[in-house]
């Protein structure tokens, strides 16, 4: 590929996958010439692969909030290219996309997946090389990802940019990891699976099927780097919203919502709720999320009763999302005041909290009439961040302050007063973020259609993003408050590992032994 | 009872597998599927034409650095879309858009009919540097548009990959294409005749960058962005605009 491409894009993709696939090839034989597990290695759960994970999710996060801090940055001055192809906004903007959803969500998705699998199940992994080609061949597709985009190699479709060699490695990962998950279930010593499983698991399986569909595409060549999409125009479209919105669905909640699961009460120490509004939420997720994506195409050339269906789906999606966001905080019932002074616990509690928020926004903006006006605005953008930023990061943020002293085996984090600064950097940041994009979109939205009283439109387009310069100031030093919250929980969680002792009574999470499952209901 | 079947189901991990890609699958087939076999989804243009190979070369530069990031290619149903950007885009008018641009985002504005609407020199300039133009502009600056030659040798595989999913190019388009590329930024080719011949008497063949002496990749963004709405004439001749003081919204015609 590095040589024989037929142009250099191509070739330099080659390079990356020839550099990563020797560094994989030696860590992989170094895994390999060591010993096979012993019997009493066997006992143990396998955590490697996990403590890996988490490091890789907090560089790709670092690195993906970034550039987003970047792109926020140059809509506001755009002369921060300093005149570098790559470093132009529509280059940059998939690597800010790609590097915090797959890259820092994706490799804590993995990971946490990993630890809950063998917890929930009371078992290790089937073996040791699987996970490790599953976690770093992710990481090499989000490598030769982020490398094409600024490289201008892009398939265009939203969050599905990668050409069509990365996305045909990435069905060889996912298919792998699909059946390394299965594999372990099939080994646990519990009757029940778990519902944080059902979670990951739909993940998993739906991740796989938009993905391959998504993707459909012939290449020119395959000595170069670009394909042209199966699909065209008005099927396209609905295709890639049907992704799009199931990305969304399916990578960024249910994935998360598998974390909240297992995370968020073994943290309070309490049971989940209600084991039935868990069975309720994730089969009405699972059922209608796949409706929704149609209404990310309201008012446009597709046909009226698909976006019609896809409105009334997302309404109704409302009621499993606050069943899982209501699950969760009453499960905290009887535990607020670890809420109050634990701020690990806090982040997750924050995390029902805009999950339950973004839901409903997105089920009102979803509503025809709204959307007329949100559709093509910073709202979306707003939207969205109430979700990745208040939802996503903030469970992950609480859940790697909780499993990174379990799985290292430390008494607790190196620093407690540092996590209390970065959650309310955090929500501090997100705030700011999530005002200025909203008061940026609605503002957009109405100049848009503001009509002078002779009938003609009052605003030129120039004067409504004239008028966002101030928003976009705005969220650009609310992203990097969350930046610099995100670097603190790195610097903290490096320091937890070199420097908190270890704690003297570890077996309980690190021997396959008794079950770790937050009980209650759920195995009722 | 539902919860008693569930006791079943999730006891079982090849069971529960099933039933995930079972209920999720049915959204779906119900809304994508259709799309493919009813007829009037897409209208029916006789006078739609395929982009040149110039055109194209242009578009998969727009797409390379991502301009659709920023710039929607879909004119909504709404009154005052209309009214700032012409008639609403109809389903046909990307039959041909491997895959579609439409966009999600406006941080600049809709571009499905910007062709025509600006000078190649205007656009020229402000690929360039858009401060050059308009003095409040946030786009980047694509100067390397002008100073780039364009690739024209993998035209012939591009055309090919195009139709092979289904866009009608004729054998004589493929096996031409580098050539028609050139011949459009360069009117005293010889070519351009049968470029003319192959692709309709309405195809601009200009000096799309101001520079007679090379086809750069601005020659092929400039032919692109000025064919944008173009391609046929069904939204200017069949569109009635029903227009309606209490609601923005505009009736779609089949709807």
């Amino acid at each position: 590929m590095a040589l024989a491409g037929h142009d250099i894009g191509f070739q330099l993709q080659g390079a990356v996958i020839v550099t990563a696939a020797l560094v994989t090839l030696g860590a992989l034989f170094s895994i390999r010439s060591q010993p096979e597990a012993t019997a009493e290695e066997l006992t143990y759960y396998y955590d490697a692969p996990i403590k890996a994970g988490i490091y890789l999710s907090l560089i790709w996060a670092m690195l993906g909030m970034f550039v987003g801090v970047w792109v926020a940055l140059l809509l506001a001055y755009p002369e921060l290219t300093f005149d570098y192809a790559w470093a132009s906004l529509g280059r940059l903007r998939p690597v800010h996309t790609s590097g915090v959803i797959f890259g820092f969500g994706g490799n804590a998705l993995i990971a946490t997946s990993f630890h809950v699998v063998q917890r929930t199940s009371r078992t290790r992994l089937p073996d040791q090389l699987s996970p490790w080609f599953v976690l770093l061949g992710f990481n090499l597709f989000c490598l030769v990802a982020a490398t094409g985009y600024l490289l201008g190699i892009t398939q265009s479709k939203e969050y599905a940019e990668p050409e069509w060699y990365a996305d045909i490695w990435l069905v060889i990962v996912w298919v792998t990891y699909l059946v390394l998950y299965l594999r372990t279930l099939a080994r646990r010593q519990e009757p029940h699976i778990y519902v944080a499983n059902w979670y990951y698991l739909a993940f998993i399986l739906v991740v796989a099927v938009l993905h391959i569909i998504n993707n459909l595409a012939v290449p020119v060549s395959f000595l170069g780097s670009k394909s042209y999409s199966l699909f065209s125009g008005v099927q396209d479209a609905m295709t890639q919203w049907w992704y799009g919105h199931n990305a969304v669905a399916f990578f960024l909640t249910s994935g998360f919502l598998g974390m909240l699961y297992y995370y968020l009460p073994k943290r309070a120490e309490r049971p989940i709720y209600s084991y039935r509004m868990s069975i309720i939420s994730f089969w009405g997720i699972t059922f209608m999320y796949m409706w929704a994506g149609s209404h990310h195409l309201h008012y446009t050339a597709l046909p009226q009763w698909v976006q019609t269906l896809g409105v009334t789906f997302s309404v109704m999606l409302l009621v499993p999302s606050w069943g899982s966001a209501g699950n969760a905080l009453m499960t905290l019932n009887g535990a607020w005041h670890r809420v109050r002074d634990d701020a690990t616990l806090r982040f997750m509690m924050v995390a029902a909290v805009f999950y339950g928020i973004s839901t409903f926004e997105g089920s009102f903006m979803a509503i025809r009439p709204v959307n007329s006006l949100s559709h093509y605005t910073d709202w979306t953008i707003g939207h969205v961040h109430a979700g990745v930023l208040g939802w996503v990061a903030f469970i992950v943020f609480g859940t790697f302050y909780s499993l990174v002293p379990w799985i290292w085996h430390r008494e607790r984090m190196y620093s407690l007063i540092l996590i209390e600064v970065h959650f309310w950097l955090a929500i501090a940041g997100t705030i700011i973020y999530l005002i200025a994009m909203w008061n940026a979109g609605i503002t957009q939205g109405i100049m848009w259609r503001t009509y002078n009283e002779s009938g003609t439109l009052t605003y030129s387009f120039l004067e409504s993003f004239v008028a966002m310069h101030p928003y976009y100031v705005a969220r650009a030093f609310g992203g990097f408050l969350f930046l610099v919250g995100a670097a603190l929980a790195f610097y903290n969680i490096v320091m937890t590992v070199r420097h908190v002792p270890l704690a003297r009574n570890v077996t309980n999470d690190a021997s396959v032994g008794p079950l770790s499952v937050p009980t209650g209901e759920a195995t009722a | 009872m539902i919860f008693t079947l569930h006791n079943k189901i999730e006891r079982n991990s090849i069971v529960l597998a099933l039933g995930i890609i079972a209920v999720s699958a049915i959204g779906g087939l119900v809304e994508i599927a259709p799309l493919f076999t009813i007829d009037d989804t897409v209208e029916h243009a006789p006078d739609m034409r395929v982009y040149t190979p110039l055109e194209l070369a242009g578009r998969n530069i727009y797409i390379r650095e991502g301009c659709y990031a920023c710039h929607s290619q879909m004119i909504r149903t709404l009154k005052d879309e209309v009214d700032r950007y012409g008639p609403y885009s109809r389903a046909v008018e990307s039959q041909y858009d491997h895959p579609m641009l439409w966009g999600s985002k406006r941080t600049g504005p809709d571009l499905a009919r910007i062709g025509e609407k600006y000078s190649d020199l205007w656009h020229t300039r402000h690929l360039v540097n858009p401060r050059d133009v308009v003095p409040q502009s946030i786009m980047p600056a694509y100067s390397w548009l002008l100073e780039n030659e364009l690739n024209t040798t993998d035209l012939r595989g591009n055309l090919k990959a195009m139709s092979r999913v289904g866009v009608p190019y004729e054998d004589s388009m493929i096996n031409l294409a580098n050539r028609d590329a050139v011949a459009q930024a360069t009117p005293s080719s010889d070519d351009v005749a049968g470029l003319i011949a192959r692709y309709g008497p309405a195809t601009s063949v200009r000096v799309f960058d101001g520079d007679s002496q090379r086809v750069t990749e601005m020659d092929a963004v400039v032919a692109y962005l000025q064919i944008l709405g173009r391609l046929t004439e069904i939204a200017h001749s069949e569109q009635s605009v029903q227009t309606d003081t209490n609601d923005n919204t505009i009736k779609a015609e089949g709807s």
